[in-house]
């Protein structure tokens, strides 16, 4: 016995040094990612940093539905229901109950911690195509009920959160600058969360249920208790996005419900990278760009009822995606870079 | 109107949709028991529908009866070869995988719904009805002379609204008979048992698939052709029939044509009466609940027999 | 006392009888073969054991509690380990992560999961393809690599269904060399149909046939019985 081990230690040790150098490359990679994020700010024109900011709250929107759709093998169609829950949650702290922004983000992420802790309950007593259509009814019948009570969300119109509720630990967030790094601390934050998270026990385990769920449940893994867990971060990732919205753009509303809100981050995964630490960021900054042209295109040459013909570019890129390239952006590139967390 | 005949006007109503709901909701369960797909853009294959109606009929010089008449026919088609291309060109290529056909739907959905917005434009616009005359229905009132029949001043339906129900029926029959007497009925049950021993016993399994997904589209945008002198022809027409159609194919068990028929005239009926007591948004949030419940709940359906 | 053993199990699917009141004892440190025709019960009994399979009526006795009411994961958590018919492993992962994720319920710590990994990855002899990704193994390997994922979690109890089907003759002759070195450490209860493996490695052999058991005792004894010749031995 003790000669077998032995023998084993040569190739266990230089596993270890891979190992060990892994984990570094890893930090490294998402530190100059954050870097390269600085740089752009003081590089880029204007109108692009300010778009950068926005990029970055959907971002983390991307990387919330990305635990469960990347790492735990979970397709939600309902996400918008967790992004609505940070942002009402922030949104209507400061509307009603008159508190600061730093309770209401607070706020903001117990409620979405609430709302995924049900959701993740009761829809996950079913499994594949029922979990993305209950998932789905869900967050309609949560978008809808944003408008029955229009009398307080003021429903599709939504409301504007005033200059002086936007102030975080004294710095005005209406200012681009503060903005922009208000949201860049928030998305490191984020971003280094998920990096530790899918290198923990936990996280690894995710990954394990994602690819053989029997097999796990016979190593003696809780599934449903780690699913419900997965879907809990994603939810509050994305709640904390949500809440991230209105605190920095000043407004809530009931189109960040709707549908379209659930298949964007479905949409920004997809094409940055599903299972990627940095895929959702590369996905969302794509799309986003995809998209801004296509309005700014279509609002130069066509009337304002085409406001939507966005989505065109969105139905095209989930089509040709799922065709051709399902494992996005970061994915094809992980065939080279096997390391890539 | 005292509430007797206007319940009997409610339910007239009802039975509309329900035979629309019918038919729509039968095309989705068809796609889904055959190919167990989950079709996501199957309400934009009804919006088509619609939208060729109104294309077919302006187009059409004459008399209106005409246009319709042809749209009846040649709509359907053009939407169940366009679904079928949409089988062969993506859902195909994916080998059905349940997942991917959901997001590669939903991207098709988005697609038609933004070119019929960018081509028919934003407006809502009207197909005239082939025959519209006005039936005022009678209506049984017990006075102190026993039963008597009167005709209240408002309880009325026309032509048209009879023949929409009527003409379901008709192609509901057809369509059962098709399934359980003729040979491609009888393939594609076997297709949906088993789809491996089917392509054992030599069926092109490839071109069943082809066929029901064109056939579930075509029986949509079918419905919608019915609907349309009654609701106008609107690019966004087609969320409302996704909802429901999914309610009715839930609630009568994945897959069962006969249970969702039975869903389908159920919900139709209560739809009306529903939306008495609700708001339209409460009703669509208890809808939408419904669903999901059923699903997690009791997910052979309502009336589903429990599988092992 | 016995590790684990079962009292009137049965399971019923729609009118059969998979597994018909069966009594079942199995004392700890024996490698317990159990045998029979196809058809016969055997992988319903052990899923039942492991918890995969709900039993209709009866109940299993776990290191003294009753565990018939606990979800697998519970019972594998108690220390089973469970190897499945058809070879069931992480395909898109490496065979090293294969065995982690089973070491990591059971040891904490990266080191010692690396460690422990390292020895079970030389035991079942796929040290050289640690960074293999395990859909690209052999079946041979594969099967041995489930083997592994079993054995890292140094189980009280463990269950194997067919381990040796389809693999070759050297392969078998490492996996009866290998129970033999976990024999001295755990409880194996084995469903075979490779009367040599039987042979070789069981101490006692459970016959079960159309889901009742039809006879137990030592090898010599199970080859000597008349009603197991015919039922079984005789047919192949």
């Amino acid at each position: 016995m003790s000669e077998s081990v032995n023998k084993a230690m040569p190739s266990a040790s230089i596993k270890k040094r891979q190992r060990v150098n892994v984990g570094i490359r890893s930090v490294l990679l998402h530190v100059a990612v954050i870097a390269v994020l600085i740089a752009l700010y003081f590089v880029l024109p204007e109108y692009h940093s300010g778009n950068l900011a926005r990029i970055l709250v959907l971002a983390i929107f991307a990387m919330g539905y990305n635990v469960l759709f990347g790492y735990t093998g979970l397709l939600s169609l309902g996400h918008a229901l967790f992004f609505a829950s940070g942002m009402y949650g922030f949104g209507l702290a400061i509307q009603f109950l008159d508190v600061t922004a730093s309770v209401a983000i607070v706020t903001g992420l117990l409620s979405a911690v609430a709302v995924s802790t049900i959701i993740g309950f009761l829809a996950l007593r079913t499994t594949g195509v029922a979990f993305m259509i209950v998932t789905l009814m869900f967050a309609q019948a949560g978008y809808l009920t944003i408008l029955l009570f229009g009398d307080y969300t003021r429903g599709d119109e939504g409301f504007v959160i005033q200059r002086a509720d936007r102030i975080l630990f004294g710095f005005d967030l209406t200012q681009p600058a503060n903005r922009f790094f208000c949201a860049l601390i928030l998305f490191a934050i984020c971003l280094f969360f998920v990096a530790w998270l899918v290198h923990s026990r936990f996280g690894k385990t995710l990954v394990g249920i994602r690819e053989n769920e029997e097999r796990a449940e016979m190593l003696g893994y809780d599934i449903q208790r780690h699913k419900l867990i997965a879907v809990i971060i994603s939810g509050t990732l994305s709640g904390a996005a949500g809440a991230a919205y209105a605190l920095l753009f000043g407004y809530a509303g009931a189109s960040f419900a709707a549908v379209q809100y659930s298949i964007l981050p479905l949409l920004y995964v997809l094409l940055g990278g599903a299972g990627t630490t940095i895929g959702p960021l590369i996905g969302t900054l794509f799309m986003f760009y995809l998209i801004d042209y296509t309005s700014e295109f279509s609002s130069r040459y066509l009337p304002s009822d085409f406001s939507s013909a966005y989505m065109l570019i969105a139905g095209v890129a989930l089509i040709v995606l799922t065709l051709y390239a399902p494992q996005g952006f970061a994915g094809l590139l992980r065939r080279k870079v096997k390391w890539l967390p | 109107m005292d509430f007797g005949p206007y319940l009997f006007a409610a339910s007239l109503e009802g039975a509309i949709t329900a035979a629309v709901l019918a038919l729509t909701a039968v095309g989705l369960s068809l796609v889904f028991g055959v190919m167990r797909v989950v079709n996501v853009a199957h309400g934009e294959f009804y919006m088509l529908g619609a939208v060729l109606a109104w294309w077919i009929t302006s187009m059409i010089a004459g008399h209106p009866a005409l246009g319709f008449w042809v749209a009846i026919v040649v709509a359907p088609l053009i939407v169940g070869a366009l679904a079928m291309l949409c089988d062969r060109f993506i859902l195909n290529k994916i080998n059905y995988d349940p997942e991917r056909t959901i997001v590669a739907t939903i991207g098709l959905l988005y697609v038609i719904q933004q070119s019929t917005l960018m081509t028919f434009g934003p407006e809502a616009r009207p197909v005239e009805a082939p025959f519209n005359e006005r039936i005022a229905l009678p209506w049984l009132e017990p006075t102190n002379a026993g039963l008597q029949v009167i005709w209240p001043t408002g309880l009325s339906t026309t032509s048209y609204k009879l023949f929409v129900i009527a003409a379901a029926v008709t192609i509901l029959l057809i369509l059962w008979l098709v399934m359980t007497r003729t040979r491609i009925g009888l393939i594609m049950r076997a297709t949906q048992l088993d789809q491996e021993m089917a392509q054992a016993h030599g069926i092109d399994v490839n071109k069943v698939y082809a066929l029901v997904f064109g056939l579930g589209a075509a029986l949509a945008a079918l419905g919608a052709v019915l609907v349309v002198p009654i609701q106008q022809a609107y690019y966004l027409m087609g969320s409302d029939p996704l909802l429901l159609s999914f309610i009715v194919v839930i609630i009568g068990g994945l897959g069962s044509v006969l249970g969702t028929v039975v869903a389908a005239v159920l919900i139709g009926m209560t739809d009306g009466i529903v939306s008495v007591f609700f708001t339209p948004t409460l009703a669509k949030i208890l809808a939408t609940l419904l669903v999901a419940f059923v699903l997690i709940f009791k997910p052979n359906g309502l009336f589903g027999k429990r599988r092992e | 006392m016995s590790l684990v053993s079962t009292h009137g199990l049965s399971k019923q699917y729609s009118g059969l009888k998979a597994v018909n009141h069966v009594d079942f004892e199995l004392p700890k440190g024996q490698v317990r073969a159990l045998i029979g025709p196809n058809g016969a019960g055997k992988t319903t009994f052990v899923g039942m054991l492991s918890g995969r399979i709900k039993s209709t009526s009866g109940s299993v006795i776990f290191k003294g509690r009753d565990i018939t009411a606990y979800p697998a994961h519970k019972r594998m958590a108690m220390g089973m380990a469970y190897t499945f018919q058809i070879t069931s492993v992480f395909a898109d992962l490496s065979v090293e992560e294969n065995i982690a994720l089973a070491a990591r319920r059971v040891v904490k710590g990266s080191s010692n999961v690396n460690s422990k990994v390292a020895e079970v990855l030389n035991k079942v002899y796929l040290s050289e393809r640690y960074d293999q990704i395990a859909g690209d193994l052999s079946y041979g390997h594969q099967r041995l690599l489930e083997i592994g994922m079993g054995l890292v979690q140094s189980p009280e109890l463990f269950i194997l269904d067919e381990p040796t089907q389809g693999l070759s003759a050297t392969e078998i002759e490492g996996f009866i060399e290998l129970v033999g070195v976990l024999s001295e450490s755990t409880t194996i209860l084995l469903i075979e149909h490779n009367m040599d493996v039987v042979m070789k490695t069981a101490h006692y052999i459970t016959v079960l046939n159309f889901g009742e058991t039809l006879a137990e005792g030592t090898p010599a004894e199970i080859r000597a019985n008349p009603s197991v010749q015919t039922a079984y031995l005789g047919a192949s």
